[in-house]
Order: structure tokens, then C-alpha cells, then sequence
């Protein structure tokens, strides 16, 4: 069973509402650049593409904890509870391999161009 | 509650009844030693050996220290009331394992709290396997730095107890990019040499913390490099494989192997493929007691082979 919390409906709004509000973003943006949530043991969106320097900010939704961790240990996150975020500044041009340390099957996908 | 998963096919017992005649002969593992006593003294009730009928040990999994979500607010007071409940033992078991996911993300006051809760247990010794969320870190430092010290910082190591010899393995360190667990070549060569010259009469018990048999794949419900531990465990008249991990009792048997998931004592999960992933899973408040619990193991037989036997909280 799953149970949503109000706070969560309301941190979804504000993302919706984020989204709406530039809409030359192909996803959410966060305080300091794109967001990328984690909810339902996946990563929304599973692919992203930004520009070297962009900073992307990951946020936990689920109730269940998950890490941010890239397959090249170029960064890992510590366990995010529900609520939580984290940050990474990506300045070198790449494909980076994400998943969750805790769930590896959760995967996603950043190009740095 | 509780319930016991049926002992292997009977057929060895049966003919070692028939060898024995009459009313037949029990054997108890005790101390080290196999004890035979005959049943017929055994129906008078007081000439059975003290530790007749006393598990050898007992598995507690997935306390998840730290959680504090609908699924269990207070999961320090069900581990308490597990403790309660192994300590209530008519009969102590001589170890606790504790097959990981100790604490629910890793911090140093989760495993605080959860050395200061297991402490209360009135059984000599805890062994312990991290889970995954035991090494959020990466580095594993704070499980490590609390539980190396057995395995010398490698996380896995055996044992010997009362002529059962004990493995913990680690396969929550190097995931498969399939998303099951991992074991790594260098574990597998160390089990080898443990292995290698041991009598194929010794019964086995290997703990880790994910399941070693593919339960369910999409959520990672296995271990990729299991298959190769088999090959080097199937030669072995007895062995018991005992994971954590899915929050709920799956288990079957394979040849002279039993595999057998424990509950938590935090929270149960859904069944495999049930829902978005595996979740805490939020049951009405009366029900929760009733799907968390563990798991004593008690050996029996010549050679001594294992039952299993699952006990709840409520």
C-alpha cells in the first residue's frame, strides 16, 4: 500500500509548477539548475542532457531511501530519506551512468555536452 | 505464531531407524559431539540430554534502525520485543546472527542504537553481514568500524560451532549491472580455499544478506555470482542458506541445500512484483506484529542436518 503524505502532494505541485513556469526546460528545475526526482523506485527523468557546469539536484520523493551513485565513482551520494536532496556540479563533457546504491536496478542517464 | 519448515526428505532418518531397531536412536549435535540416546529412555522425558531440543541458533534480519515512516514510527520497540521474545526461549540458542540491514541509512547514531538494543540479547555471541543499507557510505567505514573486526575488514569470514561450520558472505558491496547482488571474485576464491579439504559430512550454514537463489530479478531480489558458491557447496551433505533482505519468508530446497529468507523486524515488504518496488509495506497496526519475527535453526540427526523454524512477534 502506499500512502501519499501531503507534503508530498505539495512538493509535487511545486515541481508541476516549476515546470510550467519555464518552459524551455525539458524537466524540473531545482534551486541551482535541473532536478531530477526519485519516486516510486525510479528516476524522473531517466535521461538528461545539459551544458558542462550545470549543477543537477536530486530529490527523494519515496518513503524508501536511495542514493545518487555514478558507476565510474566520480560521485555517490549519501542514503537520501524521504525529502532529502543532493547536489553534483558537472563540469567535464561526458556520459555519466547513475543508479541507486540501494536499489541498483534504478537507473538513469546524464549527458554532459 | 509460528511454524516450521518441513526437515528434508526423511528417507536417511528413516533407514538409520530401521538400522538402529527397536525403538530406534536419536542423535543429538551437542557440544561438538553427536549424542546417540534411545528413544526408549527419551519417552520417559527427563533422560534427554539438557540441550535436546535447543537451537543452535537464532536469525534476526532487517531491524532498519532509523526508520520512522508509517510502516513501523517505532521500530526500536519491535526489536526490543524481538529480543524479549529470544530471550523468553525455553531453550537459549548458543548464537544470533544478525543477516543485515542493520540500521535503515547508515549513520553512526542508527548503529548506536542498534549495538545498545542488540546488547540486551542473552546469547553469547552476535555475528553479523551488512545489507545495503549498512554501506550507503560506499566505503562501508561505519559498518566496518563497528563490525570488522571478525572478517579483519573484509566482511565475510567463517566459523566453527558445535561442529557446524558457520559462513557469512557479503553481496551488497559490488552490485551486477542487472541490479543483484555480487559476491566478486575474490570473495569466491577465499570461499574455495575455506572450503577446499573440508569434510563433505560437516553441515554448512552460509549467511548473507541478499537471497542466494534469483527471487525476483526487476527488484534486484537475488545475487548474480550465487550459482558459482554453489558449485563449491553442493558436495556437502547439509547446508543451510540463510538471507535477509525481502522482509518476508521465501524458501525452498534444492538437493541436500535448504535456501530460506527471514522476516524483519521492522516493517514487512510486498510479495515479488507487487506494487512500484520493494517498499515498506504499511499494514493495519494489529496485523504489523504478525509479520515480523525470526528464525531458529537447530540440528538434528547423524549427520546432523537442519530445521528450521520461523517465530513471530505475535
Amino acid at each position: 500500500m502506499i500512502r501519499f503524505k501531503p507534503s508530498r502532494i505539495i512538493a509535487m505541485l511545486m515541481l508541476c509548477g516549476a515546470a510550467a513556469g519555464t518552459p524551455l526546460a525539458a524537466f524540473a528545475q531545482g534551486p541551482n539548475g535541473p532536478l531530477v526526482t526519485i519516486r516510486n523506485f525510479m528516476f524522473s527523468p531517466m535521461s538528461t542532457t545539459i551544458k558542462a557546469g550545470t549543477t543537477i539536484t536530486w530529490k527523494n520523493l519515496d518513503a524508501e531511501p536511495h542514493t545518487v551513485v555514478n558507476d565510474a565513482g566520480i560521485f555517490h551520494s549519501k542514503a537520501l530519506d524521504q525529502d532529502e536532496t543532493y547536489a553534483f556540479r558537472f563540469d567535464k563533457p561526458g556520459v555519466y551512468k547513475v543508479f541507486c546504491g540501494i536499489h541498483p536496478y534504478m537507473k538513469e542517464t546524464i549527458t554532459v555536452e | 505464531m509460528s511454524s516450521s519448515t518441513p526437515t528434508r526428505p526423511s528417507r536417511r532418518k528413516a533407514l538409520q531407524c530401521m538400522a538402529f531397531g527397536g525403538l530406534g536412536t536419536l542423535f543429538t549435535l551437542s557440544g561438538g559431539i553427536l549424542t546417540p540416546f534411545d528413544l526408549a529412555l527419551a519417552q520417559t522425558g527427563d533422560a534427554r540430554p539438557a540441550d535436546a531440543g535447543r537451537p543452535l541458533f537464532v536469525q534476526i534480519s532487517d531491524t532498519h534502525i532509523g526508520f520512522n515512516k508509517d510502516a513501523n514510527p517505532d521500530v526500536s520497540a519491535t526489536l526490543k520485543q524481538t529480543i524479549d521474545l529470544v530471550n523468553g526461549m525455553p531453550a537459549l540458542p548458543a548464537l544470533a546472527i544478525h543477516t543485515g540491514d542493520i540500521t535503515h541509512l547508515s549513520k553512526p547514531e542508527e548503529f548506536d542504537h542498534a549495538s545498545q538494543l542488540l546488547s540486551a540479547l542473552r546469547v553469547p555471541e552476535l555475528h553479523t553481514v551488512p545489507g545495503e543499507h549498512d554501506v550507503t557510505d560506499g566505503s562501508g567505514a561505519e559498518y566496518f568500524g563497528r563490525f570488522g573486526k571478525a572478517s579483519d575488514n573484509r566482511g565475510y569470514y567463517s566459523f566453527d560451532h558445535a561442529g557446524v561450520h558457520f559462513i557469512g558472505l557479503v553481496n551488497v558491496m559490488h552490485f551486477k549491472p542487472n541490479g543483484l547482488g555480487s559476491f566478486g571474485d575474490e570473495q569466491l576464491a577465499w570461499l574455495a580455499q575455506d572450503l577446499k579439504g573440508r569434510s563433505s559430512s560437516t553441515p554448512i550454514v552460509v549467511f548473507s544478506h541478499m537471497p542466494m537463489w534469483t527471487i525476483y530479478e526487476p527488484w534486484g531480489w537475488g545475487t548474480g555470482d550465487a550459482p558459482q558458491t554453489m558449485a563449491l557447496l553442493r558436495r556437502f551433505g547439509s547446508v543451510t542458506v540463510l538471507n535477509g533482505h525481502i522482509h518476508q519468508i521465501v524458501s525452498k530446497v534444492e538437493g541436500n541445500v535448504i535456501f530460506h529468507t527471514a522476516r524483519s523486524t521492522a516493517f514487512p515488504q510486498p510479495t515479488a512484483g507487487n506494487g512500484p518496488g520493494p517498499v515498506p509495506l504499511t499494514v493495519p497496526h494489529d496485523r504489523l506484529p504478525s509479520m515480523l519475527g525470526v528464525t531458529t535453526v537447530e540440528f538434528t540427526g547423524h549427520p546432523a542436518t537442519s530445521s528450521l523454524h520461523d517465530a513471530t512477534l505475535a
